[in-house]
């Protein structure tokens, strides 16, 4: 099937809606739409940040995982409890694949999981004192820790316990910095509000740490915020900044470290990849500390050439003419990568369904491979977001916002894509529809997918997937007709 | 009455902000604007419309705000 129009999308939407009780339909009528470059905010089109109906199904995930899986989970030397049952820590732990460098266990503990395993009695008695209890432990078990959070789970908020009390005795016990996090999973209606307690939580508890310390600072100190370092995404990203000449001071959160957190405060501009979770403490910083923030894009060489001129704008000349050395010097590396993959690729077309910034910032590699967004969506935006992804498309592109998992197999069989990126969820639904599909969570163990070097990874892995010889071993035989199967008899 | 925090963007042009509903919308017009005092109606580009009584001198932005609903 050829490129939709816009009146064949908006009956597609209204085609897969007809099944639904008509209240459930008019509440999901208003996450789909097709995109119009006309209208300039969102609230207009779509609706967002909403819970999801009972009874749909729906991939987002919790307060709990936005604060301990994506903020605070990757703070590499910091020991994050899951503070209640033991189920929550141990199916999340190291899943994000957030890279880092240290010695696991020593002073490094990104994949290990610290529960205060809830039993029975806990609930009943309360768990305050079991808290406090490990927290000593973890000290002595594990003394090059520097610092440790309390990632609440539900049970927490339902009994009332009072992790702020405990937090601060055991502060003035352990001399380090200990910070409870309010971020119990039935908070909010997707992981997004996680993602602003754990924002709040830095801001309350360590940012301010070190203001009074002095700091050997340069004109050139930046900090990449909002890069987890899937598969190194942030190491790939981090040295083309240094290329220009900038020091990165502090990677958040992504093999960052307590220390580089509470030295943000000295950058002199804020670079955030993900807007969705780390906007809110750069707002902050920003107000007060005055550092002024960017939101850059780091996939595909026409993105990161643009984010780099934007990144330099903010600098002296220097850093402009380094810049424009940095993206001459990986002309021809990318050029090459797309001179091979293209052709292989080239009007290929792709839904996309995954969270925080990907469903805007992936578009522009995949239009450097020749290929083209025909369905994007998130699981937990807001109308923010959405409004800074209705100036990346094409009219008449499709658009869903916490998309059930009936009406995005619905869309999928109508408007077969030639690729789906998409989570671990749907990875095996669309498989054995015989659709090409890449996790774009994990990036499929794979990665990284940031920057030059990240580029060429994406493109490989695009090519890999879409022109695998599988993908026509997936009907039967004996569905194509007898002449086929006479023909692979003889 | 919500907390507001308002920031200009790079072309001058400000930004209401209010965290809790996620509505991040452009100032429109802003009933007194100089170096003396800023501040009474304000009009977001989506229609809706706040007030706060003026502040004098203007403050620097960005900064939180508290606003009423017109």
């Amino acid at each position: 099937m050829s490129t939709m129009t816009r009146e064949e999308t908006e009956a597609l939407i209204q085609e897969v809606l007809e099944v639904y009780p008509e209240k459930v339909r008019k509440d999901r009528e208003k996450h789909l739409t097709v995109i119009d470059q006309d209208v300039a905010e969102s609230k207009k089109c779509i609706t967002s940040n909403r819970k999801s109906l009972p009874g749909v199904m729906t991939v987002r995930g919790c307060a709990y995982a936005g604060s301990k899986g994506v903020v605070w989970g990757p703070i590499k030397d910091m020991v994050h409890i899951s503070h209640g049952p033991v189920g929550c820590g141990q199916y999340s732990r190291a899943g994000r694949r957030n890279y880092y460098v240290g010695a696991t266990g020593i002073n490094t503990f990104g994949t290990m999981n610290f529960t205060s395993d809830f039993q029975e009695k806990d609930i009943v008695f309360g768990g305050d004192k079991k808290l406090a209890k490990i927290m000593t432990e973890i000290e002595q078990l594990f003394p090059l820790n520097k610092g440790i959070t309390v990632q609440s789970e539900c049970p927490i908020g339902l009994i009332g316990d009072d992790i702020e009390a405990v937090a601060k005795k055991t502060i003035a016990e352990i001399k380090k910095p200990v910070v409870p996090v309010r971020c119990e999973g039935f908070r909010g209606v997707s992981q997004s509000l996680g993602h602003h307690i754990a924002n709040d939580s830095i801001r309350d508890w360590v940012l301010d740490a070190r203001d009074k310390t002095s700091f050997n600072g340069t004109p050139y100190d930046v900090t990449v915020i909002g890069d987890y370092n899937v598969g190194g995404d942030a190491w790939a990203s981090r040295t083309l900044l240094e290329e220009m000449g900038l020091r990165v001071i502090a990677q958040w959160s992504g093999d960052g470290t307590l220390a580089e957190i509470e030295n943000t405060p000295k950058a002199k501009l804020n670079l955030i990849h993900c807007y969705r979770s780390m906007n809110y403490i750069s707002r902050h910083m920003e107000e007060k500390y005055n550092i002024p923030w960017m939101e850059y894009n780091f996939f595909g060489p026409t993105k990161i050439a643009e984010s780099l001129r934007k990144i330099a704008a903010f600098f002296d000349d220097n850093i402009k003419a380094n810049a424009e050395r940095v993206i001459e010097k990986y002309t021809a590396e990318y050029e090459a990568v797309i001179a091979k993959y293209r052709p292989r690729l080239e009007g290929k077309r792709v839904m996309l369904y995954v969270g925080g910034l990907r469903p805007r910032h992936i578009i522009g590699a995949y239009e450097d491979l020749g290929m083209e967004v025909v369905g994007t969506g998130y699981e937990f935006a807001h109308n923010d977001d959405y409004d800074r992804t209705i100036a990346e498309m094409g009219n008449t592109t499709l658009i869903y916002d916490d998309i059930t998992g009936y009406e995005f197999e619905e869309f999928v069989k109508k408007v077969k894509p030639d690729l789906i990126g998409s989570g671990i969820k749907e990875k095996y639904i669309f498989q054995k529809m015989g659709i090409p599909f890449r996790q774009m969570h994990s990036w499929d163990y794979s990665g990284p997918y940031h920057g030059y070097d990240g580029f060429a990874i994406f493109a490989r892995d695009m090519d890999m997937t879409l022109n695998n010889p599988c993908w026509k071993k997936i009907r039967a035989p004996w569905l194509d007709g007898p002449s086929a199967t006479a023909g692979a008899a003889a | 009455m919500p907390n507001v925090m308002i920031r200009a963007k790079p072309d001058g042009i400000l930004l209401f902000y209010i965290a809790k509903k996620d509505l991040e919308e452009q100032i429109a017009h802003v009933e007194r604007d100089t170096d003396a005092e800023w501040g009474g109606e304000v009009e977001l580009t989506g229609g809706s419309r706040y007030y706060i009584d003026p502040i004098s001198p203007r403050p620097s932005f960005p900064t939180t705000l508290r606003f009423k609903r017109v």
